[in-house]
């Protein structure tokens, strides 16, 4: 009796284990036939010329200057406001608020406000900050509106780098007669560091790849100049590639092969940044 | 004389009374061991002497603490006090910066800026924690490359940098190696003649070798304290001889 329960047992074991090495596979394989697609179509593309041209009617005039231009801009002031509110909100939750219902209640509304889809972050923006506001489809406008769609992600990145910070530390800090700002600041903050910037890093590579909610407030498809202030219109590389993949010549196809290349090596790159300082981070730091 | 005081304290973790009733004094440049099983309250009493227990959320302390004749809760500031009691945890707990600057951390939170008092410092209390010929050639390493025992000294040092009056002791060497757990009760035996050292410890022999006075709880009691030799060697009390004779806990 027993004997053949275990033959049954080691039989679904087995199967199993081929089930989901074959479904590993078969992702691995859509995956590649895709990345493959895309160089195929576009490595060719990829030269000096593809980075420093302005968009164009023709095709092979046209190139990804201002969406590059457009899309760094728009990341650097989303960093610039999202990453001072959202780390500063994440350490005042983990390490000041009270524990109690009301703060168990925050906390799975902003579990939930990372899964809200980025297209209702835009009608948002589109009613806040562009018409409310009246910042227009500007860049200001956009950063406001990926800033607060990558904020739930930096707020619980930081709750949950500080929440892995050994009581004992702080125990140590308070003990020499440290006040909780000086322990914060000093020793629970430093030694979360690297979870924080793996956090923060993984939020950027979100923000990147964002269009929809960008589209939604406006932002511009065909933009000949690179923008100069927080006013100015944009757009960025996601949008560009949206609107190269939407017209009916086939160069324009290839273009977009070409910007999705360096779409996927950015998002690859930071990603790899974000690995990196992780490692870095808790080797100097292992409690 | 005396040092440090509890008078009739109570203490109660939400309904579950830890500390009854407890009275007790200790002098100066003594070392005084609190032995006694797991749950006995000597821990929780070692942390009313730096008020650590205001960090626990539903503790409730009654009764009066004083240190050199000033009541801790009522008429001291807690960062200050804490600076004058320094404490020592159970496992070494080494901030994740460089051994300098854990040893530094003291001044630099009181707001020291001047590098010659800092640089001074720092080396007189590593000497003091006998750790400076271990580590002078490697300031500038992460705290946490040294070994357990080198940690706790470091920790040690850390404390000793604050100049408090008093350190606190939480079972310092229950983590280390009997090597290791040999040069704290050195170090600990040379920082009696400067400071008053209380210590909470599980190893009989340990308190019988370092300490002046012993105190031996119970369920949350003062059942004896006396003598380290007599707590030893002639207890009182029945419950007192059969623990340090290993009879039960």
């Amino acid at each position: 009796m027993s004997t053949k329960k275990n033959t049954n047992a080691r039989r679904v074991d087995k199967v199993f284990r081929y089930f989901s090495l074959g479904i590993t596979v078969f992702i691995l394989l859509v995956l590649m036939v895709l990345i493959i697609d895309i160089f195929s179509r576009g490595i060719g593309r990829i030269n000096w010329g593809f980075f420093s041209n302005l968009p164009s009617r023709k095709a092979e005039n046209a190139g990804i200057m201002t969406a590059m231009a457009g899309m760094i801009s728009l990341l650097f002031f989303t960093i610039l406001i999202s990453l001072p509110i959202g780390m500063l909100a994440g350490v005042y939750l983990q390490e000041y608020g009270k524990k109690n219902r009301f703060a168990k209640f925050i906390e799975i509304n902003i579990a939930n406000l990372a899964g809200v889809p980025s297209v209702i972050y835009g009608i948002l923006g589109l009613t806040v900050f562009v018409r409310m506001f009246n910042m227009g489809n500007s860049l200001i406008a956009g950063a406001m509106t990926l800033a607060l769609l990558i904020m739930p992600i930096i707020i619980v990145s930081t709750r949950e780098a500080i929440r892995a910070v050994p009581d004992s530390l702080r125990e140590a800090s308070y003990g020499m007669g440290a006040t909780k700002w000086q322990t914060t600041s000093r020793v629970v903050i430093p030694s979360a560091m690297g979870g924080i910037l793996t956090g923060i890093i993984l939020a950027i590579s979100r923000a990147i790849g964002e269009t929809a909610p960008l589209l939604v407030i406006g932002a511009l498809v065909y933009v000949p100049f690179i923008p100069e202030g927080p006013r100015d219109q944009f757009t960025t590389l996601p949008i560009q590639i949206f609107n190269w993949t939407s017209r009916p010549q086939a160069d324009f196809i290839i273009n977009a092969a070409a910007g999705i290349i360096v779409l996927l090596l950015i998002t690859f790159l930071l990603n790899g940044i974000a690995i990196y300082t992780r490692n870095l981070w808790y080797k100097k730091i292992r409690y | 004389m005396v040092k440090l005081e509890a008078k009739d304290a109570n203490l109660w973790y939400g309904d579950k009374q830890a500390l009854k009733n407890i009275s007790i004094s200790i002098e100066p440049n003594t070392v005084t061991a609190f032995i006694g099983p797991s749950g006995c309250g000597k821990s929780t009493l070692l942390r009313c002497f730096n008020r650590m227990n205001d960090l626990i959320e539903n503790a409730k302390i009654q009764g009066d603490f004083l240190l050199d004749a000033e009541n801790i809760y009522k008429d001291m500031d807690v960062y200050e006090l804490r600076k004058k009691v320094g404490m020592v945890f159970q496992r070494p707990n080494p901030f994740p910066k460089s051994i300098f600057e854990n040893v530094a951390y003291g001044l630099r939170i009181m707001g020291e800026k001047n590098k010659t008092v800092i640089n001074d410092k720092v080396e007189q209390s590593l000497k003091n924690a006998a750790l400076w010929d271990e580590v002078s050639s490697m300031l500038n390493k992460p705290s946490l490359s040294l070994s357990g025992g080198q940690q706790q000294r470091l920790c040690i040092a850390r404390t000793l940098a604050i100049e408090p009056t008093v350190l606190l002791m939480d079972e310092p060497a229950s983590a280390l190696d009997p090597i290791s757990t040999a040069k704290i009760e050195d170090l600990i035996y040379d920082l009696k003649k400067k400071f008053t050292i209380v210590i909470v410890t599980h190893n009989m022999q340990q308190a019988a070798r370092i300490s002046t006075k012993t105190a031996f709880f119970y369920l949350g009691e003062l059942v004896e304290y006396d003598e380290t030799k007599k707590i030893f060697t002639n207890p009182e009390n029945e419950r007192t001889e059969n623990y340090v004779t290993g009879r039960f806990g």
